[in-house]
């Protein structure tokens, strides 16, 4: 029973960490109708960053949050506005350009994580890295539970910023109805951009918060698009209170798949939910709520 | 074809098997525009029926060609039956799913697949020739089988669902059966790849035939690099992104490392080793320039290709 | 029992019904209209006939036999053929070959596909463009290609969906007549269109909807004199069109 409640403590924990990977994807998904597979490497961009100050400036990966956030922010527009806008105007056979063009993306990023910092692992150990709390017997890791709940905290200020500010209405305006935003004057191009930058910056965030805990090598990006792209379609693509659910859900599937059945299953975990999701409930959770 | 050197006989032979596995690919992602991520899902099908006839089965493997064939087939029912049912994106990311769960599975499955340790088998044949030969028959069958299937009913099926699954279904045709027909073809040549693979290579482990980079992404790349939806793209771009891969991987062909110690410089030794672990990083950057700049391919955008070809002739000149 | 029956079909999209209750018969032979504002649930109909999407309720028969839960190629193979509102020519094949592959649905073999194809071609007035691109054509053109694609699969009912839409009178004209050689050539047609000087004067029969319900049936005089017709068009100038 302690085995079970414990495994539902970290999945749930993880969870809201994945709900932020999959936030950022969705968003994405959901105003440019782009499928970003570089996004966990965009994480471990912003991973590697929090290493990297962390190991020659000693600062702490929350402290590095408000630098990974704005440069990954910046990498993710400069993307958006070099490589992916300009897609839309070269006529191709291949219908899944854009894809294809992440999955690029993703490889050109890997590689050069592993030119820099070769494939070794390492590691970000802080104080509180392996610290954890104790409520009856189940441990509550340190780093997790500050990790979900800056994660929370972001969640509610993406969630504000859509809802209250003028931008976040241009976003869903685009989400919308791309077409009918332009004639109304919104600049598409522009919205685009700055969406792929909160996508990235989301990552990032969740990259800088998820390092204290994880090895990281250079190809930990892959995993984690994957997992990305199982809560999004969990969820319903676009839909951002949907990733928080998928996120959740992936993490408790993880959770009690790798205790029961081990280690080895944990990509596997999410590529099964992933086909499942499409085979039967398509539109993910969000088709649930609107019947 | 009288090409002695055991080297270069190496090469044509990566290169004729990845003229069939683009040949495949095309047929349903260039084709038929179903785009397929999960080519090594076939491969390494095929690859793995040929192994565990022979270990386990003591049968050799060369009847892994038809037998891989075969299951390979087989396996594009489920695989279809899954992904069909999705449009678009969603049916290439599937097939990932779907290549990675195998890849997965074989990694996992020990009993069956020896896991992570992989497959030894003995080679038929000690010299390279008898392969080049079977290559370069595979390689002749799948341009033909392409060449074939597009003059008649089917290749107009298949592209009139690539351009308009709609206007397709409403002429009468059962979409998700041709779309089935193309990815069994697909698979077929995918698969006897595979199988050809294992009668050459004698080893196969689940990192190496369902890599997701090496097999499936370099087949999306010899399809967009020599030209989607073309008969002889396949074959130019399997010359060039083996040309590439090895230039890459040999250090410029053995030049880098001759040019170090002709010269005694120390770092051609890292740079070397650097060159020769870059291939994917330019396969990486080679996706994103095709995309943008050549994204029909070479044989596709043959028009483009020539202009700049003149424009750096006149430059020269 | 009539050539093509629709015996209150049903379409709800959500909690919308969007075809309600609309029955109808067409007799063979027949230039049968379908009129009705924009969003009365025209197209969806000819969807729904078309097996693009399922039922709600109700029932779809053609020459006697039930089609409505029949897969779209299966019911082209029936004899119902279609065009679409926005035209869906297969944009990197040519001409020709948009109507081979279409051919094909009877043709056994390519040489008997491709004669079929040059004949409809003909019938279609598609000669000059008849391997150029597809989408090299003018609109005018793609309408044409269109209907030429439906005809390759010698259906014995056509639906047309507002074929007449955009184009300048002249090509009004000669769509007009193309539509009056495939009705003469003994293909029964059910029309979707905007444009009363068309519909009014080529149809034999018309239903007029409004908001997915049957709000009139019969002669094109009994529909232009309907009141509650009258009422839908408010604003839409008839005199304006001819």
């Amino acid at each position: 029973m302690e085995v079970f409640l414990q495994t539902l403590v970290s999945g749930i924990l993880k969870g809201g960490l994945y709900a932020l990977i999959g936030t950022g994807m969705t968003l994405i998904m959901g105003v440019m109708g782009i499928i970003n597979l570089a996004h966990g490497q965009m994480m471990m961009v912003a991973m590697y960053l929090t290493y990297v100050f962390f190991h020659y400036m000693g600062l702490d990966p929350y402290v590095t949050l408000l630098i990974s956030m704005p440069s990954l922010f910046l990498l993710g527009v400069l993307i958006q506005h070099f490589l992916l806008n300009p897609l839309m105007k070269v006529d191709s056979i291949l219908p899944e350009n854009q894809v294809l063009m992440t999955v690029g993306i993703g490889m050109v990023l890997t590689e050069v994580a592993r030119f820099i910092f070769t494939s070794n692992y390492v590691s970000v150990p802080t104080s509180y890295s392996t610290a954890a709390w104790f409520v009856g017997g189940i441990s509550f890791s340190v780093a997790l539970c500050i990790a979900f709940v800056l994660a929370c905290l972001l969640t509610v200020m993406l969630f504000w910023f859509l809802i209250k500010t003028d931008l976040g209405r241009c976003i869903r305006a685009v989400a919308m109805d791309g077409e009918a935003a332009e004639l109304m004057g919104i600049n598409s191009e522009r919205i685009k951009v700055i969406t792929m930058g909160i996508g990235a910056a989301l990552v990032a965030a969740a990259g800088s918060l998820l390092v204290p805990i994880y090895y990281l090598f250079p190809d930990i990006g892959g995993p984690f698009t994957r997992k990305a792209f199982v809560i999004t379609i969990l969820g319903g693509m676009g839909s951002t209170v949907g990733a928080i659910f998928g996120g959740l859900t992936l993490g408790l599937a993880e959770a009690l798949g790798t205790t029961y059945m081990g280690m080895q299953f944990e990509d596997m975990i999410g590529l099964i939910i992933f086909l499942l999701v499409l085979l039967f409930l398509p539109g993910g959770f969000k088709k649930l709520t609107k019947v | 074809m009288i090409v002695r050197d055991q080297y270069f006989l190496h090469i044509m032979i990566l290169i004729l098997m990845w003229v069939a596995i683009g040949s495949g690919w095309n047929l349903i992602s260039g084709y038929t525009g179903q785009v397929l991520f999960g080519a090594a899902a076939f491969f390494g099908v095929g690859a793995y029926t040929a192994a565990l006839l022979m270990h386990k089965l003591e049968i050799s493997a060369w009847w892994g060609l038809p037998l891989g064939a075969l299951v390979s087939v087989a396996l594009a029912f489920p695989f279809g039956w899954i992904c069909f049912r999705l449009r678009g994106p969603y049916f290439a990311l599937a097939t990932l799913a779907l290549n990675e769960i195998l890849r997965h599975i074989a990694t996992i499955w020990e009993s069956l697949t020896e896991g992570m340790m992989g497959i030894l088998i003995m080679q038929t044949f000690v010299a390279k020739e008898p392969y080049y030969y079977i290559a370069l028959a595979l390689a002749a069958l799948s341009v033909v089988i392409v060449s074939g299937v597009m003059e008649s009913r089917l290749g107009y099926y298949f592209v009139s669902i690539r351009e308009d699954q709609d206007a397709a279904e409403s002429m009468g045709i059962n979409t998700t059966f041709y779309k089935m027909v193309s990815l069994c073809l697909a698979g077929l040549l995918i698969g006897l790849a595979g199988a050809l693979y294992t009668n050459y290579m004698g080893f196969i482990d689940p990192h190496v035939v369902f890599s997701l980079h090496n097999i499936s992404i370099m087949a999306i790349l010899v399809g967009i690099v020599g030209g989607v939806g073309t008969v002889y793209g396949p074959a130019v771009g399997a010359f060039i992104m083996v040309a590439i891969d090895e230039l890459f991987r040999s250090g410029g062909f053995g030049l880098l490392a001759a040019l170090g110690k002709s010269t005694g410089w120390q770092f051609m030794d890292s740079v070397t080793k650097y060159v020769s672990q870059a291939h994917t990083l330019v396969f990486g950057i080679l996706v994103i320039v095709v995309i943008l700049y050549l994204p029909n391919g070479v044989v596709g955008d043959w028009e483009v290709v020539k202009k700049r070809l003149l424009f750096w002739k006149r430059e020269a000149a | 029992m009539a050539f093509f029956e629709a015996k209150g079909i049903v379409k709800f999209f959500g909690g919308l019904a969007a075809v309600n209750s609309v029955s109808f018969s067409v007799e063979e032979g027949q230039i049968y209209g379908l009129i009705g504002p924009n969003g009365s649930g025209k197209t969806t109909i000819f969807n729904l006939i078309n097996g693009f999407f399922p039922l709600s309720h109700g029932e779809i028969f053609f020459r006697g036999k039930k089609i409505s839960g029949l897969k779209t190629h299966q019911i082209c193979r029936l004899g119902i053929g279609r065009t679409f509102q926005v035209v869906k020519p297969l944009k990197r094949m040519t001409v020709v070959d948009n109507v081979i592959a279409s051919a094909f649905l009877h043709a056994g073999s390519k040489n008997e596909a491709r004669a079929l194809a040059e004949e409809i071609i003909e019938f279609c007035g598609l000669v000059p463009y008849k391997d150029k691109p597809a989408r090299s054509l003018p609109i005018a053109s793609r309408k044409r290609m269109e209907i030429a694609r439906a005809l390759a699969t010698k259906p014995k009912l056509l639906l047309l969906d507002e074929t007449a839409a955009g184009l300048n009178p002249s090509e009004l004209e000669e769509a007009i007549s193309l539509i009056k050689k495939m009705s003469e050539s003994g293909i029964t047609l059910i029309i979707v269109e905007h444009i009363m000087k068309v519909i009014m004067t080529i149809s034999h029969r018309i239903l007029a909807i409004n908001h997915g319900v049957v709000i009139a049936e019969g002669t094109p005089e009994e529909v232009a004199a309907n009141h509650q017709v009258i009422t839908a068009y408010l604003g839409e100038d008839y005199s304006a069109q001819s």
